[in-house]
């Protein structure tokens, strides 16, 4: 038992580093681009599974995410909700390479 | 044009005897009445060739300058008097060449009767050489006689050793130290065709000429056996040996192959195409294709040589399973090993759900396959938990020039490299990863063009033979984004950005707020070479030389992408590029040296758990439209698990079986005890690979794999290049890698039915723009091209982004320097870096199985003398690396190629454990691990760790085979 909370606080803590790190990368942008950028970010390469966890940390108070990733979870998708025909259409428009 | 027999032939190359030459003026001359028309510039000897005209020659081979010593390649021309070697002498307007007259004969009869007499019969005539190019002159210029007698002084006649009743001071033994070829002295000729190749192709400067007249002799480094010296083993002395002189041992103990395929190298990135000689079903030599517009006609040892691995005892040629890790592998039919991994998969989601399972395509195989096993995971386990080896090496790039170009891959082709003025490789050791692509660097670099590098480490391009760079920014790891930064501060504080670049192909508001930020005092140079450790005059130097230099070009590696700023320095190189208006043309651009030789068409194939084919997400409606139609599904649109996370997955108990083909995750991924966690948390874990690597200690279900040589297919290199893969035996284990994920798929209920790997590209081609016009029919027709390649480029796009960005404006962004967590501190003072040598191949599983190990046989601490003393170690002592993640010994290998603070290693051993220390810190946007920044300390032990200990044992244990017990009658 000890070691799955071991490990689940593990998982959390590493998730919680990945988020922070996003959030560096985009501090650097205007706000609102920012914002923007991290919630797109965590959209478009995080499985719903990592996104849960992230909401499980958020729901809890957000202990110890960046302000930008807690401003970010706003529009980052819950697990639960499907993807907007607005980020489909945005996906669609990205040029292949 | 290079369309293959389909009958069994050798391939025999045309050698016009001197390079092309690059003139557009032509000049017209007349040889044996036919009026010629050339390039000028062209030798009379190339000219004639073109003509139709062979000129008898020994020292000249189109694959290095003329030379002009062997005088049999002599001609007449009118009004000039003399008998002018037709190699050296270059054509000229109306002149009138005559190639065959009985003066000519008599000469060259002359000399290759003066040849011949110091020249013994094929040292073993019943191996059936005696075919080569020497004799073929001989019987050209058809040596009737020998005046001279063939008892040469330096030479003995066949079987007769010295000592033997024939003492002669001047015999020389062959040089049998290297495992590959040998060098037999008397049959040389000293035409110096060898000498000539290691320095003009290869560039390593290994070979001379020893003496003078008859006392001449090649002589590899200083008079030493070829294994002692500086030889890299090439084999372009091999190649150009005009006799058997230097000559493969594969060729002396199996005789001269008999029919021959192109096909492509599957070792680096570089995609080098070689001709596989054959007799029979087995393989006699690799020899590189001139053709090959990768390489070029070279070489390195890992292709030319290193293909042992494929026949090599260790490889498992049947299906295994095993219900328990612990239990010994059992052998089943390929059937029973289908219905029951299908049967596990299928039982896993249903009992843990549709995500609890994923696979990783194999960076080692065809693009065809690859996209089988992401079609696997997408159409029939219905979920994207899809990912490839690339996540651990150049998943910034992909993602890091997507962002600012719009494109996941370089921008040039390798000739580009021949218009390059200034280069700058930052975090790669091409002569070690990319040899053959190193070796045409070092050509151009011998021609004057300047060369910057950036790398922790004084690797040897910095320093060699005719090659020395201007700057060598000796970074300390981590510290990539701030010296690349400081770079663009002195371009732009400096004035040296090309502004008229900018504004026509860039967003001009967007490059002023980059601008702006860079120019901040805290990326000066002076500011960042206290933190990086680097003079700030080298790195203005090295910006001013790269701005301002003509053409700039950027190669690079691992070491920019395997960093939590992975992605960051990528698009920091991007804006570099940029700004100094070197992309979009010959000559300049951003080059990732990928590692892989199928990494690029790994990434291209849809391997990401985000994207389908063509870097397309998972989330557009239209894109996944194609497939759903094509596969008759419906399509997950969430993006899947990426390698760490699905291992993250597991140990949480959600994610429980994985298929993996052709990748060694437990050896190259960090932190191998999470790796191994997660493993061992798995409930169906099937590998498919040539040879129970080290993931197969952990997996139930064993899928033996083929070869490159044994299946048809096709390869992308790092210049985007589609080569053809063709099979030249059949699969030792009975099935190509694409028909055993086939029979996989339809196992689990999947109507797949293809007959040949061809049909496969169609449907690549058919539902990926970038590869629309791309068949088997049409790669042999053209012999390769480079993506993309559709209506728009119908022969592909050896350059990118000519006439403006794939993505529209290039887009400038900002690259904020972020220590790195992982941090040198008093528990763990030193940093480790990680990269690899020549001999070998990422995680060893070829090579190793390969005599390369000679070279290399295991891996070593490179520790600076200072760290060294100050920890009593001494050169070849055990020491013990340890950092936050584990521990691990090996040998220590003094050395001031790293800088006092750094240490390094390569991973090419299992036993090294190298990925026990590394930890699971990753880049921001990939997840691409830190392999090259790891907080370590260093102290003498006394062997093996209790970890190297018990894993060896758990290996071996887990390595136990029972075969097929025997039907009853």
């Amino acid at each position: 038992m000890s070691h799955d909370e071991n490990h689940s606080a593990a998982v959390k803590a590493k998730l919680v580093r990945m988020a922070n790190q996003i959030a560096t990368f985009f501090k650097s942008k205007p706000h609102e681009e920012g914002v923007a950028g991290v919630a797109e970010h965590i959209n478009k390469f995080w499985e719903p599974r990592m996104r849960r966890h992230l909401f499980e940390i958020v729901d809890a108070g957000g202990e110890g995410l960046l302000p930008l990733v807690l401003e970010a979870s706003a529009k980052i998708r819950r697990p639960s909700e499907p993807v907007t025909p607005a980020q489909a259409a945005e996906a669609d428009a990205d040029v292949s390479g | 044009m290079n369309a293959m027999p389909e009958f069994k032939t050798l391939i025999e190359e045309i050698d016009y005897g001197t390079p092309a030459s690059p003139s557009e003026k032509l000049v017209t001359l007349n040889i044996d009445g036919r009026d010629v028309t050339v390039p000028e510039g062209t030798s009379i000897m190339r000219a004639a060739m073109d003509a139709g005209v062979e000129i008898p020659k020994l020292c000249a081979t189109d694959m290095l300058d003329s030379f002009g010593s062997c005088r049999v390649c002599l001609v007449e021309i009118e009004g000039r008097g003399g008998l002018p070697a037709s190699c050296t002498t270059p054509v000229a307007d109306g002149i009138v060449v005559k190639t065959q007259t009985e003066r000519l004969d008599k000469v060259r009869r002359g000399v290759m009767e003066l040849y011949v007499s110091d020249h013994p019969k094929a040292w073993n005539p019943d191996a059936g050489l005696a075919g080569t190019e020497f004799d073929k002159v001989a019987a050209m210029v058809g040596v009737t006689e020998n005046r001279y007698g063939t008892d040469g002084r330096n030479h003995v006649e066949p079987g007769v050793a010295p000592g033997n009743g024939s003492l002669n001071i001047d015999y020389i033994a062959r040089d049998e130290s290297n495992p590959y070829f040998t060098y037999d002295a008397s049959q040389c000729i000293v035409c110096s065709r060898c000498v000539r190749a290691c320095e003009e192709v290869q560039g390593t400067f290994a070979l001379t000429v020893s003496g003078r007249g008859f006392e001449s002799r090649i002589s590899a480094g200083m008079s030493e056996n070829f294994i002692d010296s500086e030889c890299v083993s090439c084999g372009a002395c091999v190649q150009a040996c005009p006799t058997d002189a230097l000559r493969e041992k594969s060729v002396l103990e199996m005789g001269r192959p008999e029919h021959s395929v192109v096909t492509t190298c599957a070792y680096c990135g570089v995609g080098c195409s070689f001709k596989a000689e054959m007799k029979g079903e087995e393989l006699v030599r690799m020899v590189p294709y001139r053709e090959g517009k990768a390489n070029r006609g070279h070489s390195c040892v890992k292709g030319r040589f290193a293909y042992g691995y494929s026949t090599h005892k260790d490889r498992i040629l049947n299906p295994m399973i095993r219900e328990k890790i612990t239990d010994p592998w059992r052998e089943v039919s390929w059937e029973e090993a289908f219905a029951y991994t299908a049967n596990e998969f299928r039982r896993l989601q249903y009992q843990y759900g549709r995500t609890a399972v994923g696979g990783i395509t194999s960076s080692r195989c065809t693009n065809e396959e690859t996209y089988l096993v992401q079609k696997l995971i997408r159409q029939g386990f219905l979920n994207n938990n899809v990912d490839t080896c690339a996540r651990v090496c150049h998943s910034p790039t992909g993602y890091g020039l997507g962002q600012t170009y719009g494109t996941s891959a370089g921008t040039q082709d390798f000739d580009s490299v021949e218009e390059t003025d200034v280069v700058m490789i930052i975090g790669a050791n091409p002569t070690d990863g990319h040899p053959v692509f190193a070796s045409r660097l070092k050509k151009r670099l011998r021609k004057g063009a300047k060369l910057i590098v950036l790398d922790p480490r004084r690797t040897d391009i910095v320093r060699s033979a005719h090659v020395e760079a201007q700057h060598h920014l000796p970074l300390k790891p981590g510290t990539n984004v701030a010296v690349i930064t400081s770079l663009a501060h002195v371009i732009v504080t400096e004035g040296l950005f090309d502004e008229k670049f900018i504004r026509e192909r860039c967003d001009w508001a967007e490059f002023q707020d980059w601008a702006s930020f860079v120019a901040l005092p805290e990326n000066s140079p002076e500011v960042v070479g206290q933190l990086a450790g680097v003079d700030p005059e080298e790195i203005r130097g090295a910006a001013r030389l790269y701005a301002t230099g003509g053409n700039g070009a950027i190669y690079y590696g691992l070491g920019v992408t395997e960093h939590s700023q992975g992605s960051t320095t990528v698009m920091a190189i991007a804006n570099l590029a940029m700004a100094t208006g070197n992309i979009g043309r010959k000559g300049v651009g951003v080059n990732p040296l990928r590692g892989q030789n199928n990494v690029q068409g790994a990434c291209d194939m849809g391997s990401f758990p985000h994207e389908l084919p063509g870097y397309r997400h998972i989330s557009g409606d239209a894109t996944r439209e194609i497939y759903e139609t094509l596969w008759g599904v419906k399509l997950d649109n969430e993006p899947g698990l990426r390698i760490p996370n699905m291992l993250d997955a597991a140990v949480e108990g959600t994610f429980k079986g994985i298929y993996i083909q052709g990748e060694d995750i437990l050896q190259s991924d960090p932190d191998t005890k999470h790796v191994a966690a997660g493993l061992a948390a798995m409930e169906c874990v099937v590998v498919h690979d040539l040879f129970l690597n080290e993931t197969a200690n952990y997996a139930h279900v064993f899928l033996p794999g083929s070869t490159f040589l044994e299946k048809d297919g096709t390869f992308t290199n790092a210049e985007r290049r589609i080569n053809r893969v063709r099979k030249v035996m059949a699969p030792k284990n009975g099935l190509g890698d694409w028909e055993v994920t086939q029979k996989l798929a339809q196992a689990m209920g999947l109507a797949w039915n293809y007959s040949h790997p061809s049909e496969i590209m169609d449907e690549i081609a058919a539902t990926t723009p970038s590869f629309a016009k791309v068949s088997y029919d049409y790669l042999d027709e053209v012999g390769s091209v480079q993506w993309p390649c559709n209506e728009k480029a119908p022969l592909g796009t050896p350059v990118m982004h000519i006439d403006g960005f794939v993505r529209g404006k290039g887009k400038f962004i900002r690259t904020e320097y972020v220590a790195t967590d992982e941090k040198s501190g008093p528990r763990f003072p030193l940093l480790l870096t990680t990269g690899r040598i020549l001999s070998h191949y990422n995680v060893g599983a070829q090579t190793r199985r390969t005599d390369n190990v000679v070279w290399h046989p295991e891996d070593r601490l490179e520790i600076h003398p200072h760290d060294a003393e100050n920890r009593g170690i001494r050169n070849e002592d055990w020491v013990r690396v340890q950092s936050r993640a584990g521990e691990t010994t090996l040998r220590a290998l003094i050395t001031d190629r790293v800088s006092p603070g750094v240490v390094y290693t390569t991973f090419h051993h299992p036993t090294t454990q190298a990925n026990v220390i590394t930890t699971d810190f990753s880049d921001w946007a990939t997840n691409c691990p830190e392999y090259k920044v790891t907080a370590v300390q260093v102290a003498p032990s006394n062997g093996p760790s209790d970890w190297q200990i018990e894993y060896d044992e758990q290996a071996r244990q887990s390595r136990r085979i029972r075969p097929a017990l025997e039907a009853a009658e």
